[in-house]
């Protein structure tokens, strides 16, 4: 009785939609309620992996970020900056528990509305969401501790701006902090993705927070810009592509509001001939495969010792043919749909480029679903720091292998980089760790693990990778006077 | 396809040749009671109990495996050992389940480990053989590796985790640091090398659970009695009674199970 006699496909073992609830048209939430926009503009939110539409969002107007920002003020100076600690704490306390309960919606939804598989969302976004807020109400009450002899107060009115990767999670990163230090907040979350963010809306809103404390609106880049540039804001929380970037950095100065940034990643993942190869493949599997590759600290560019590229890579090669690629409900899939249909062109635009610039490619056999926006999973090997997949940020799930031979070369090629937002080194020899460590200009240096988050360790980059730190004690001061 | 990868096992101080032979029987009627089930792989049993497995199980095609080697301890000496061996050969055994000196090992004399192996292997003769590492004894992912190498470069046939008598016998951790050495080994030389964890697979599930990882580390061609087994007695009940189950929609009493 051989192997190929039984049909080893999986079964589909899909998560069931059945409970969510999801209206057919999501209006604005401001100063605790849902309100119709003056404009009366909608737009589809689609489900990637099938292309159908499962809501439809709202696109904000001028007005509408105005209103916004507004209620946010109001509820700044009528409810939240003078409200001691312990009793914000208190409300920021019920938004995770509440999101705990309602995880499976959650995570569902997320799937659908942006192509992440099941296992991630309900595994990693989900949890990790839930931790920040209850990791940053704990400090609501503490901020004096976190910042002795000084007395840390709020800024104002925080607008926010996040991405599609991870929706809910940028959400949480960037409400959590800005919720504990006293400040209020208008978020957008980004088009392909807005409905888990109006989902935390209801739960922020059967939570019972003071009605403008946050305030989500939703729309196209248009309405993100007219958020930033407005005159009442008084910090600006960023995290996407570093041209937007750029341009939020021109809009606000001059203005004296406080920035932060969490742009694009070209991340070095380092793999040194002493290092364990199996969990290094696996490491770089997850560095660059997690969440389709639409991760800005992905570890896109893999630097392989010399002395052992060709069994890295052949054993990568053989990682690769075992990842299951389809449906983003399938609690056994691996790959899920790539966010956007304009996402999946450029990332085909770099294939294209990294083929004819010469670098070998290689992706498994997998059959692509017909309808929806898939990538397989792509490997480029024999590539130079002087390719432009070796450059620039894809945003998907690309790899580009350089070889090297001595340390302070590849410290060099990985520091090589307008970029600076992550780093992975593999190896079995501690020094080696702490030496490349404090040599690389990355944000965070993650050591035989890749892709690894708690709300206790700051994230954020050098250089073009943005500045200012999320998450653990450095989160707070990008929300505080001190 | 489990049920012909099992090893039944009986290796107690209290084995007799009625057990023996009754194993035998289960070996080669798994369950009678319904069509196209298919018979075990192997029989392992001690040295002494060989020539009776032999006789009860002729005109099938099931091996007999033998312990050697001062099993489970291998606290012996190499002469001993080898006459271990050539004992259970002798007696027809056409698989060799040997155990290394985890104490030389610990020792850090990996020499004597290989050349021990190497000359258990010659003793051997035609009969397979498969190197017991102990696993639960070694301590490290680093040292079941290491003893999976020196094991597969002296030329065993087969690596397998436990002997059954230690706890933690056979994990899917320890189990997959197995596969990966025997991956490696067929990387550089294209030269196949069986795997067979032992002990603690007792139900289905987490059969299929080994399968699946042999199947992802590996490939297809290890998915046959030739290169993969389980050293499992109990897992061969509950896997018929999952296949009754199957069959008849209904699980049924432990009790129409026969247990030798």
């Amino acid at each position: 009785m051989k192997g190929g006699n039984i049909d080893w496909a999986l079964a589909p073992a899909p998560e069931s939609t059945g409970h969510i609830q999801l209206k057919d048209r999501y209006e604005l939430f401001i100063g605790g309620k849902f309100v119709k926009s003056k404009g009366g503009n909608y737009f589809d939110s689609i489900d990637p992996s099938t292309e159908k539409a499962i809501a439809q969002v709202t696109e904000a107007t001028k007005a509408d970020v105005d209103r916004a920002v507004k209620a946010a003020r109001t509820a700044y100076d009528k409810y939240w900056k003078d409200m001691p600690g312990k009793e914000r704490a208190k409300y920021i306390y019920r938004i995770p528990r509440m999101m705990q309960e309602k995880a499976r919606e959650l995570a569902v939804i997320e799937s659908m509305d942006g192509g992440k598989v099941i296992r991630e969302s309900r595994d990693v976004d989900v949890p990790l969401a839930a931790a920040h807020f209850f990791y940053y109400a704990g400090w609501a009450d503490k901020l004096e501790y976190a910042f002795p002899n000084r007395r840390p107060e709020p800024l104002g009115v925080a607008a926010q701006v996040i991405p599609w990767n991870f929706p809910l999670l940028m959400a949480a990163w960037k409400i959590a902090p800005a919720l504990a230090c006293g400040n209020t907040v208008v978020l957008k979350p980004a088009e392909t993705t807005s409905l888990t963010a109006l989902k935390l809306a209801e739960i922020i809103q059967e939570a019972d927070l003071p009605p403008g404390v946050v305030n989500i609106i939703t729309g196209h880049g248009s309405v993100g810009a007219a958020l930033v540039e407005h005159p009442d804001v008084n910090k600006v929380a960023f995290t996407g592509s570093t041209a937007v970037g750029r341009h939020i950095q021109k809009a606000v100065a001059g203005t004296g509001k406080k920035v932060t940034l969490e742009l694009g990643g070209k991340a070095a993942n380092i793999i040194f001939e002493d290092a364990t190869i199996d969990q290094a493949v696996e490491g770089i599997v997850n560095g660059i495969y997690f969440n389709q590759g639409h991760v800005c600290c992905a570890g896109s560019r893999l630097f392989v010792q010399e002395s052992v590229h060709d069994e890295v890579i052949r054993k990568l090669k053989h990682r690769m043919d075992s990842l299951v690629l389809g449906s983003p409900l399938d609690k056994n899939t691996d790959i899920g749909a790539i966010n956007s249909k304009d996402q999946l062109k450029t990332i085909k635009d770099y294939i294209a480029i990294g083929k004819k610039e010469g670098a070998e490619y290689y992706a498994p056999e997998i059959a692509l679903p017909k309808k929806g926006y898939w990538c397989a999973p792509t490997l480029f090997t024999q590539v130079a720091q002087s390719n432009r997949i070796a450059q620039e940020e894809i945003f998907g799930p690309v790899l580009a292998t350089q070889t090297f031979r001595t340390v302070s070369e590849v410290i060099q090629k990985a520091n090589n980089t307008p970029y600076g937002l992550s780093a992975g080194v593999w190896t079995d020899k501690g020094s080696k760790i702490f030496n490349l460590t404090s040599e690389m200009r990355a944000g965070v240096v993650w050591a035989n693990t890749y892709n690894k988050f708690d709300p206790t360790s700051p994230f954020g980059g050098y250089k073009e990778s943005g500045f200012g730190r999320e998450g653990g004690l450095h989160g707070l001061s990008a929300y505080l006077k001190v | 396809m489990v049920l012909s990868m099992i090893d039944l096992t009986t290796l107690e101080g209290m084995d007799t040749e009625g057990k023996v032979k009754q194993l035998c029987y289960k070996a080669r009627h798994l369950h009678d009671a319904t069509k196209g089930i298919p018979h075990v792989a192997a029989v392992c049993v001690y040295p002494d109990m060989v020539a009776i497995a032999k006789n009860e199980l002729k005109g099938s095609d099931i091996g007999v495996a033998s312990v050697a080697t001062a099993f489970p301890s291998g606290h012996s000496s190499l002469e001993l050992k080898l006459d271990d061996v050539r004992l259970a050969v002798e007696a027809g055994a056409d698989e060799v389940d040997m155990v290394i000196s985890r104490g030389r090992f610990h020792q850090g004399d990996y020499a004597y480990v290989y050349d021990e192996i190497a000359a258990v292997k010659e003793a051997c003769g035609k009969a397979r053989l498969k190197v017991i590492l102990e696993t639960g004894e070694l301590g490290t992912f680093d040292k079941v590796r290491r003893a999976s190498d020196i094991s597969i470069a002296a030329g065993a046939d087969f690596i397998k985790t436990s002997t059954g008598k230690i706890k933690p016998a056979a994990t899917m951790p320890v189990t997959l640091v197995m596969l990966e050495a025997i991956r490696d080994h067929w990387f550089k030389t294209g030269e196949m090398v069986g795997m067979k964890p032992a002990g603690g697979i007792s139900n289905a599930k987490l059969a299929l659970h080994y399968l699946i990882m042999v199947k992802e580390t590996l490939g297809d061609q290890w998915l046959d009695k030739d290169w993969f087994r389980f050293g499992a007695s109990s897992l061969a009940n509950d896997v018929l009674m999952q296949i009754m189950k199957q069959r008849t929609g209904a699980y049924q009493s432990k009790d129409y199970f026969s247990i030798d």
